[in-house]
């Protein structure tokens, strides 16, 4: 479709946001990116049933991790948008970038 | 099994302030299954405290390891080698994994990162319960298979008091009442007649009331 | 039957009816507190409850509570609760309180601290109420101590215990009441009544099993001060029972009337109450609202009491 997206986006592929684990979320925060997002299939529609929904709670639970450790947790974010939507995850890199322009950069120095 | 809670890294960071090579030692065995102080909680802990102290320009080095157990010395022998080249140890076992950790490496500080609070069981995956106080006087077989002295907020050991209702504990209505659960099960086992007898006063000398206890057995003694 | 001096022990084996009030002790150092409230109950009552630092909130200690109404002429009924000491500390205060001249003693497990204003307290728990009636009779009856020694001057108290006939699950309610009565227990008072439905069923229990020859029943009651009191009494307090149509009464009347409304239902309950076989007394619980026992005893045709000599 050769639609646009933020080039700042790097994509870690993976079989099913089943597959994310807290450790991948804070390996990505320590190696000093400004935000992540989890883009899962839509609700209802994980081919492995629950694959999304359990990437949505560890999200939520990676969320408090950075809020403690002072990064602030907005900077993670889940997505649902099925494969068929590309014109929607462009626009959800698009929104996800923006707000984490708003945050700023990340206040991590590792790697810089 | 053990079942303890992971400290606020707030509490944790104000531990280890002024150290900047700090030795995080997890435990493969209780706080591993409930999810507090095992590999993974280690992996975890330990990428927050790099963030948090980045975050601040005052980074900080961090060996991970994981230990079989903290409460045997034969483990604890393991991190010998390098203990000394860590300021302080960070444990993640239970309390008496911290304290064996400390007894065996004495010239270390060590301090907690969990705190340990009962004897229970998984209930389901994320989940876990209390069932025992360890007082050094099983009476199960008397109450249905049920601890009023873990489960009843009071240890009654012969209740229920006024404050049961619904089947619930006046204390929490999320919390089961200790002695609904110990007059059903007796029910079910045909045994209201054991609600009868009234239970008498307990011997505590066998709990921790009684002083730290020891135990041993002579024929396993090298 | 030991004679231990109690108003009610002397009133109950004359077969009379027994009433009782209770004072709950101020959150102070002040005497003149609990003076006061013992005034309000002069003449109307035959012995007094002093609560031991009821819903777990500090207050002054009921024995010196209790010594100040004895010294007003009063027979108080010493509360106390296990949550907060050991056997040694309860035996010993026992002691104490035989001492100085207490006749009675209430035994009771105690709310749970979680209620109060020191909620990280370390609760005690040593023995349970059960545990204490056995250890009170045992002491007064046998001389001996929990640990068996002997006591040299032995406590003579009337021993009560309180009931809830109304808490779950029912159906050990007599059952439970039964082991208290097996401890020792000679006096019961109970949780307060306003579903009288259920409180004659659980009457027929306790009946069924003798309970009332062996302990008297003395049935507790409490006024409404405002259909605002009777919801929460209803829905907040654990083990109460208030029926819809109570409610429902309360709330028919307008506001300035409530307060008498709610004194009525209470005398109407007590009246109901006397009529039913092994109730052997009532024990009214009008939380700082002292000054309205006398009318509601004098209303509900209790008054006025025996003078004993």
């Amino acid at each position: 479709m050769r639609l646009n997206y933020p080039s700042n986006v790097k994509i870690v592929k993976i079989p099913c946001t089943g597959r994310v684990d807290i450790m991948m979320i804070l390996r990505a925060f320590e190696s000093g990116v400004d935000g992540v997002f989890v883009a899962g299939c839509l609700e209802g529609e994980c081919h492995f049933l629950k694959g999304n929904l359990r990437a949505k709670k560890r999200v939520q639970y990676v969320k408090g991790l950075l809020d403690e450790s002072g990064i602030d947790g907005a900077r993670v974010e889940m997505y649902n948008l099925s494969a068929a939507q590309g014109q929607r995850f462009a626009a959800v890199a698009r929104e996800m970038t923006e707000k984490v322009r708003l945050l700023g950069p990340s206040p991590v120095k590792i790697g810089r | 099994m053990i079942v303890a809670n992971r400290k606020p890294l707030e509490e944790i960071l104000e531990m280890i302030r002024p150290y900047k090579k700090i030795l995080l030692l997890g435990c493969n065995e209780c706080v591993t299954v409930c999810a507090a102080g095992g590999q993974r909680e280690v992996g975890v802990l330990a990428s927050e405290l790099r963030l948090s102290r980045a975050k601040d320009g005052n980074e900080i080095e961090i060996r991970e390891h994981t230990l079989e157990r903290q409460c045997d010395h034969e483990y604890i022998d393991q991190i010998r080698p390098f203990v000394g080249d860590y300021e302080i140890v960070l444990s993640m076992a239970c309390g008496a994994g911290v304290q064996y950790v400390a007894e065996t490496c004495r010239s270390k500080l060590v301090v907690p990162a969990v705190d340990t609070t009962f004897l229970g069981v998984t209930m389901e995956q994320g989940v876990w319960s209390e069932r025992c106080q360890g007082c050094g006087n099983c009476i199960l077989d008397k109450t249905g298979g049920i601890c009023p002295i873990a489960r009843c907020a009071k240890s009654l050991l012969n209740g229920p008091c006024g404050g049961s209702s619904g089947g619930k504990c006046e204390i929490d209505k999320e919390v089961d009442c200790g002695w609904q659960l110990i007059i059903d099960r007796l029910q079910e086992l045909g045994q209201m007649d054991r609600y009868e007898e009234i239970i008498p006063v307990k011997d505590w000398t066998t709990a921790r009331d009684g002083g730290p206890r020891k135990r041993m057995r002579e024929d396993l003694r090298l | 039957m030991t004679n231990t001096g109690s108003n009610i022990e002397r009133i109950l084996d004359t077969g009379g009816f027994v009433v009782t009030s209770e004072c709950g002790p101020p959150r102070g150092a002040d005497a003149g507190v609990v003076r006061k409230k013992g005034e309000l109950l002069r003449g109307v009552v035959d012995a007094v409850n002093v609560t031991d630092n009821q819903t777990s909130v500090v207050r002054m200690s009921s024995l010196s509570a209790c010594v100040i109404l004895k010294e007003m002429g009063f027979d108080p009924i010493l509360q106390m609760v296990c949550r907060d000491r050991n056997r040694i500390a309860l035996q010993s205060d026992l002691l104490g309180a035989a001492a100085l001249g207490i006749n009675n003693v209430l035994c009771l497990s105690g709310d749970h601290q979680k209620f109060g204003d020191h909620p990280q307290a370390k609760n005690v728990f040593d023995i349970d109420s059960i545990q204490l009636i056995q250890a009170v009779r045992r002491m007064r009856d046998e001389g001996k101590f929990i640990g068996g020694e002997e006591i040299k001057g032995k406590p003579v108290l009337f021993i009560g215990a309180a009931a809830n006939p109304f808490a779950d699950p029912f159906e050990i309610r007599a059952p439970r009441l039964g082991k208290k009565v097996k401890a020792g227990c000679e006096f019961i008072q109970t949780q307060c009544i306003y579903n009288l439905e259920r409180f004659e069923r659980w009457m027929a229990m306790v009946r069924d099993r003798g309970l009332h020859e062996k302990c008297a029943i003395l049935a507790g009651v409490t006024p409404f001060k405002s259909v605002g009191m009777a919801k929460y009494m209803k829905n907040q307090v654990p083990g109460m029972d208030v029926p819809d149509e109570m409610i429902e009464r309360m709330k028919g009347v307008p506001k300035e009337k409530q307060t008498e409304e709610g004194i009525k239902i209470c005398v109407e309950t007590i009246q109901r109450l006397r009529e039913i076989p092994g109730v052997r007394g009532i024990h009214i619980m009008a939380i700082e609202w002292e000054d309205r026992v006398s009318e509601i005893a004098k209303a509900a045709g209790l008054l006025p009491r025996p003078q004993l000599p």
